[in-house]
């Protein structure tokens, strides 16, 4: 599954995300800021993968089943909607 | 380029509260050592889910209570409650300290005896004590606290055919203002059955009564309760003095009182509200003393404390099994230890925390057991940071009633290791197998074979 970040959504460094069509707020940790960060850049699930994978100390089976989890978040708090 | 340590992406909503003045406080600091004993390598020991049992803070919370009543009353024996964790490791290290045994069936008293306690410092109560049962007791000058009539009357015949006399104490119960009341064991104060089973014992002259006994509830988050239980079994002692000229030796006022756990449905955790042992020792102790005992007749305090000496003592450590997503976006985790082996879970919110270094960004989830059943549920709700697969949990002040009243049911029962104040882990109990239990089962020979299409 491929996600559109909708295009408002406001993330700073420290991992403080903002939606502004709903006023609701978030706390992100690290890893979510990368994701976001490539879905803004416009990259696809396996690109993503890839690139957690080359950065951080896991293997991309335990990357892919948390990114599953991430997208699923993010649907949910209308931060993305499906490509 | 070395790579950054990875923690499954969180993403938590902000929700403004009112505000507060202490800020907020992680409860979820990583604990990885227990008395400098690495949890992890007590896991790749042992197995997971293990139990784990601090011999150093047993120690520490028997002392901090036999302080608390010993610098207020001058005559006062623990006897630890063996059906709170009956490991015989566990026992020993109460015996040690001084504890007598409290029991409250034969498989008990045989575990007291085995371990070394002398029958005359065993109390053997319960309802069920069978006329084997209590004829060993006799033999073994035991002091038996008797919960009814029929064992009362059994305990005569017994008496007589062995022409001995028994060291007996009746149980009581009574209205101590909490409810709900605890009135099935034990003879009733306040309808005059506890004066009519005292009576029948001093007129048939068959028994030595020595003491009187009460046990008014569990986790009693009332302190006050014990001064009127106190105040009804003195009233006892002090009319059976009146009356029948005779000197009470003991009273023991049982067991209940509260560990730092926190009960389901608290606003406050258990920590902050429970009474602390010194609230405890200055309502018994207190009305005691000024009860209208002489000084030479003040009977002996005994107390069969057991939940609140030994459960912060137990930890479960417990692997992450699965991470998973139910479908109201809740987070929940599967761990490798259930509610067949952490019974307390029904009861308690117990304090989780990693083990493993942890950021602090934090997901509320709900915690599941293994067990294919829907009733495995080990926290509905629980505040943790982001765990993988195999992460290890550690679960706290699980040392009451979870290794006695633990179910070899779908799994087996984990190994229990005690660290002990040295930091050395010592198995005290292994963890069991399949064969174990297949040795206890026969087939019969019309059902040993049969084919499959």
């Amino acid at each position: 599954m491929n996600l559109r970040l909708k295009n408002n959504i406001a993330v700073s460094d420290s991992g403080f995300v903002f939606n502004p069509s709903t006023g609701d707020s978030f706390s992100i940790n690290p890893v979510g800021i990368d994701i976001i960060q490539l879905l803004r850049a416009s990259k696809s699930e396996h690109d993503i993968i890839e690139d957690l994978s080359e950065r951080y100390d896991a293997d991309t089976q335990t990357i892919e089943k948390d990114l599953y989890d991430f997208f699923t978040l993010l649907l949910q708090h209308q931060l993305a909607e499906k490509a | 380029m070395e790579k950054k340590r990875y923690e499954r992406p969180v993403i938590a909503s902000l929700n403004a509260g009112i505000t507060n003045k202490f800020g907020t406080r992680n409860l979820n600091e990583p604990i990885s050592h227990i008395d400098g004993a690495s949890i992890k390598e007590i896991t790749e020991q042992y197995g997971s889910p293990v139990f784990i049992l601090s011999e150093r803070k047993i120690r520490q919370l028997y002392r901090d209570a036999y302080r608390a009543f010993s610098t207020r009353y001058p005559k006062v024996q623990f006897a630890w409650s063996y059906k709170t964790n009956y490991l015989n490791a566990v026992c020993n290290v109460f015996h040690q300290e001084g504890s007598w045994a409290e029991v409250v069936s034969i498989f008990e008293y045989e575990k007291a005896l085995a371990n070394g306690v002398e029958g005359r410092h065993i109390l053997f109560n319960g309802p069920e004590k069978t006329e084997s049962d209590l004829r060993k007791a006799i033999e073994h000058e035991s002091l038996i606290h008797i919960d009814h009539f029929d064992e009362l009357y059994l305990l005569l015949e017994i008496s007589e055919s062995l022409k001995k006399r028994p060291r007996v104490a009746i149980r009581v119960n009574m209205d101590t203002g909490i409810y709900p009341m605890w009135d099935r064991f034990g003879f009733n104060y306040e309808s005059g059955q506890a004066w009519d089973a005292i009576n029948k014992i001093i007129l048939t002259n068959k028994l030595d009564l020595v003491g009187l006994h009460c046990h008014i509830g569990t986790f009693m988050l009332s302190a006050n309760a014990y001064a009127v239980a106190a105040s009804k079994l003195a009233d006892l002692a002090l009319g059976i003095k009146l009356h029948h000229k005779q000197n009470i030796e003991y009273l023991d006022l049982g067991g209940g009182f509260a560990s730092k756990n926190t009960l389901k449905g608290s606003f406050l955790p258990g920590a902050d509200t429970i009474p602390s042992f010194d609230d405890y020792a200055e309502a018994i102790c207190g009305t005691l003393l000024n009860a209208g005992f002489t000084r030479e007749n003040l009977p002996m305090l005994i107390l069969e404390t057991g939940r609140a000496l030994v459960d912060e003592a137990g930890f479960l450590a417990s692997s992450v099994v699965a991470n998973k997503r139910l479908s109201d976006g809740r987070k929940a985790l599967v761990l490798d230890a259930g509610v067949n082996i952490l019974f307390t879970s029904f009861w308690y919110e117990h304090k989780m925390t990693p083990v493993e270094p942890a950021s602090h960004h934090t997901e509320a989830s709900v915690v599941y057991g293994p067990l294919c059943m829907n009733i495995d549920v080990v926290r509905e709700s629980v505040t943790l940071p982001p765990l993988r697969k195999n992460d290890l949990v550690l679960i706290h002040t699980v040392g009451a009633y979870n290794m006695t009243q633990w179910m070899q049911f779908i799994a087996m029962r984990p190994a229990v290791v005690m660290i002990d104040p040295e930091g050395k882990t010592h198995l005290l109990r292994r963890a069991e197998k399949t064969d174990d239990l297949n040795a206890m089962e026969s087939m019969p020979e019309h059902l040993q074979s049969f084919s499959l299409a």
